[in-house]
This record gives structure tokens, sequence and C-alpha cells, in this order.
């Protein structure tokens, strides 16, 4: 019975960053309980650069591209946006993790913001002139800001929570 | 200097193309297939469409699941702010019943009054019953307002139907599944609504302006507009039932700006209406 709690903890343990993501699109958690304005970030973006840094085998490449398909059915994007935007934000997580010899939070939250702003860009580019949909630039610029500085937290939280079980 | 090249050469070739044990994909075989699926979308390819109606149907369910801890705390946050609120609003209600009543009078002898004129000038506007229908999904994302409503083409749902909340216009369908479907909000940058603006008369356009409120364009070059104006929907264009109410010109928000007068943020049932113009 004890043994089987264990097995149950680390398989969710396991998942979580998987769990998080999938629950994250779904929800498009942009955090805007109680109208507090223009807090929003994008949870997923934190997730995917995360574990494509630190551990890549945590969450597929096709599980991601995945995430990305529901994300557009959720929002109601042109299909295949978000998943090119997500894959963006691996490619950038792939390549810091190839030149990095020693890690270091403050390195990999300059790279993390250097690959919100590009996917940012590319996403508002393909949706504005692709597909003419008018966007709102200022509210974009608010969640790159959230975005960026909840990674501190995020990381924080995930580096705790990884010698545990993931 | 060259090594410096190399190793960047390799660092990126690595990211793109090496793909550990447990991985199926390369991440350059899932970009090329995303920009080939961004292409088809952008063409409208059938295959698409029908791979988007498949997923959204399973997709919007969950996500209304998924979403529901979090609307539940929304409720409960709104539930205490109102009750601490209700005396003041109790106060205030009286006073506007009082005005309602008087109005009311007036409503009714306008009401038949503009039957008659149409019957004399020939227009036959048929509007349905209306379809209630819940709102499934009521999250704003960055670049689209829109709700997710629980009704599809299954009860009769049409794209370009109007959606309302206790008679005030707050979207369009513009997007039909089998059971359920998506209806972009007022707010939302994309949306363009021919109004009129009461008293004055004054033929515009209302926008979205990415917020709770809307924006007037389009119009006349030096509008006289009371700060409690009211913006009804003119009709042109078909689109939509002359005079239906939306919103009130609160220029304390921006200059021209339209408040709504349904919460946008707070939908939980809406009716959805067809509306067929007849003229002569």
């Amino acid at each position: 019975m004890v043994q089987k709690k264990i097995n149950l903890k680390n398989k969710v343990l396991k998942y979580f960053p998987l769990i998080l993501l999938y629950f994250s699109v779904l929800n498009e958690f942009d955090f805007d309980v109680a109208n507090i304005g223009l807090l929003s970030f994008n949870l997923p973006f934190i997730i995917i650069f995360y574990w494509s840094l630190k551990d890549p085998d945590q969450i597929g490449n096709g599980l991601i591209f995945f995430s990305g398909i529901l994300n557009d059915v959720t929002l109601g994007y042109p299909i295949g946006v978000s998943s090119f935007i997500y894959l963006t934000i691996i490619a950038f997580a792939s390549y810091l993790r190839n030149i990095t010899l020693r890690p270091n939070i403050y390195k990999d939250s300059l790279v993390f913001l250097v690959a919100i702003l590009f996917a940012n860009s590319v996403n508002s580019l393909i949706l504005s002139f692709v597909f003419s949909i008018e966007i709102n630039y200022f509210e974009i610029i608010a969640n790159i800001t959230f975005t960026f500085l909840l990674y501190f937290l995020f990381a924080r939280i995930f580096n705790y929570l990884k010698p545990i079980g993931l | 200097m060259a090594s410096g090249r190399d190793d960047f050469i390799i660092a990126v070739r690595s990211a793109f193309l090496k793909k550990s044990n447990k991985q199926q994909f390369s991440l350059l075989a899932l970009i090329i297939f995303s920009i080939i699926l961004i292409f088809l979308s952008n063409l409208n390819f059938v295959g698409i469409k029908y791979l988007k109606t498949g997923i959204n149907e399973a997709t919007y369910r969950i996500s209304a699941l998924v979403s529901y801890p979090e609307k539940k705390i929304n409720d409960t946050i709104i539930f205490f702010s109102d009750y601490f609120n209700a005396y003041k609003e109790n106060q205030n209600l009286k006073i506007k019943i009082d005005k309602l009543n008087n109005n009311n009078l007036n409503y009714i002898y306008l009401e038949n009054e503009n039957k008659r004129l149409k019957e004399i000038v020939g227009e036959n506007t048929s509007i349905s019953e209306g379809i209630i229908s819940r709102v499934l999904i009521d999250k704003d994302g960055k670049f689209l307002k829109s709700i997710i409503l629980n009704k599809g083409s299954k009860d009769g749902i049409k794209i370009g139907m109007v959606v309302l909340e206790k008679n005030y216009l707050v979207g369009q369908i513009i997007e039909v599944n089998y059971t359920t479907s998506r209806a972009i909000l007022i707010s939302d940058l994309n949306s363009n609504i021919p109004v009129v603006i009461e008293p004055g008369s004054f033929q515009s356009i209302l926008s979205g302006s990415g917020k709770d409120y809307g924006l007037i364009k389009y119009s006349k070059k030096e509008l006289n507009l009371d700060d409690n104006s009211i913006v009804y929907t003119s009709g042109s264009g078909g689109n939509f039932r002359a005079g239906v109410p939306i919103g009130k010109i609160n220029d304390q928000i921006e200059n021209l700006a339209v408040q709504f007068f349904s919460d946008l943020s707070q939908l939980s049932y809406v009716k959805i209406q067809s509306i067929e113009v007849k003229g002569d």
C-alpha cells in the first residue's frame, strides 16, 4: 500500500512539467484573477524553456508541438502558429545547453529574454501580416516583462522540485 | 576566429538535428511541419479545417474543465465584492427603477409607432427567438478576445449570428463546430460594428480597443456628443438588427470611448440570435 502511494507520487512528480504545460495551455493561464490589470505572463514559455534547457527528455518535442496545437485551438489562432513559436523557444534553449559549461541563472534568463522577445515578435508578425489580426502591442510588452521577471521565481521552484523526483 | 564559427555551427546543428533516445522527432522536422501547417491554414486548406473542427470539439470541453477552478475563484471574489457593495447598490437601484418606470411608458408608445412605420416603409425584419447558450471558456488571449459557447451547428448556430447578453450586444459568431462555437467579442481589436449614436443619429463604426471598452471610429470630423450618449447598432450592412444597445459614450476613459453595458469578462449565459432583413 505504502509502495503504491510512493509509486503514484513518483509518477505525478515525473510528469509534473508535462501536466503543468498542458494545464497552462488549456487554461491559457494569464493570472488575470481579480482584474489585476496588465499582470499577465506566459507560463508555457517558462516551462518549455526551463525543461528544454535542464532536462530535454522530460517533455518531448512532439508533446510540446502538440501543446502548441491545443493552444491555437483554445485561443482561436490559426493552427501551427503556437507550435512554431514553442519550437523556437526550444531552439534557443537547446543552443544555450550546447554552449554552456557552467549553468548560471542570470545567463539563462538573459537568453530566455532574447528567446521570448524573438518568439513574440515572430508571433506578432505571423498574426498581423499573414492572418491580418490586429494586435495590442502594449499588452504584449507587459506580458514579456512579467514572463521574464517570473522566470527567476519559477526556475527556483523547478530547481527545488528536481531533486525530489523529477 | 574560424574555430569560434565552427563551434557556433556545431551548436546550432546539434540544437536542430540531434535528438536524444527519448525524443521521437528532431526539432528541425517539427519546425518544418509547423510551417507547413501555418501555410495550409493561411490557404484555408480543407484538411486543416476538418482537423481544427475535430480538435476543437475535444479541446473546448477539456479546456472548460481545466479552467473551472480559476473561474470559481473569480466568481467567489466577485461574490464577496458584490456582497459588501449591496447596500449602496440597492439605493442606486431604487432611483433607477423609478426612472425606468417613467421611461417604460414612452417606450411602449415608441415601439408601436416604430412597428407601424416599418410596415409603411416595407421593411420586414425577422428575428429568431434566440438560443440560450452557456459560456464554456471566456479567457481573453493577448491577440484575440473571444468566448466559446456550448451550442454548435447541431443546435442551428451559424456564422454571423449575433450574441446578446440581457439584450445588449456582446459579440458575433465566427466559428461553428458540431456542439460548440466561438464568438468574437465587441472589445476585440478586429471587431468593427456599424453603429448609430443617439441623440443626434450620428452614423459611425464602433471598433474594439482590445481592452474592456470600444472606440468610435470613422465618424464625421466633429461629433457633438454628450458624455452619456447611447450607442446602438445601426443595422447597416445587414449583419446586425438596428437598435440593439451596446454602450454609452464615456470620454473619461478616452476620447470617444464607449463603455459597454455588459461586463464582457463576466459572461455566463448569452443569447444567440439570427437576423434576417427583408426589404423592398
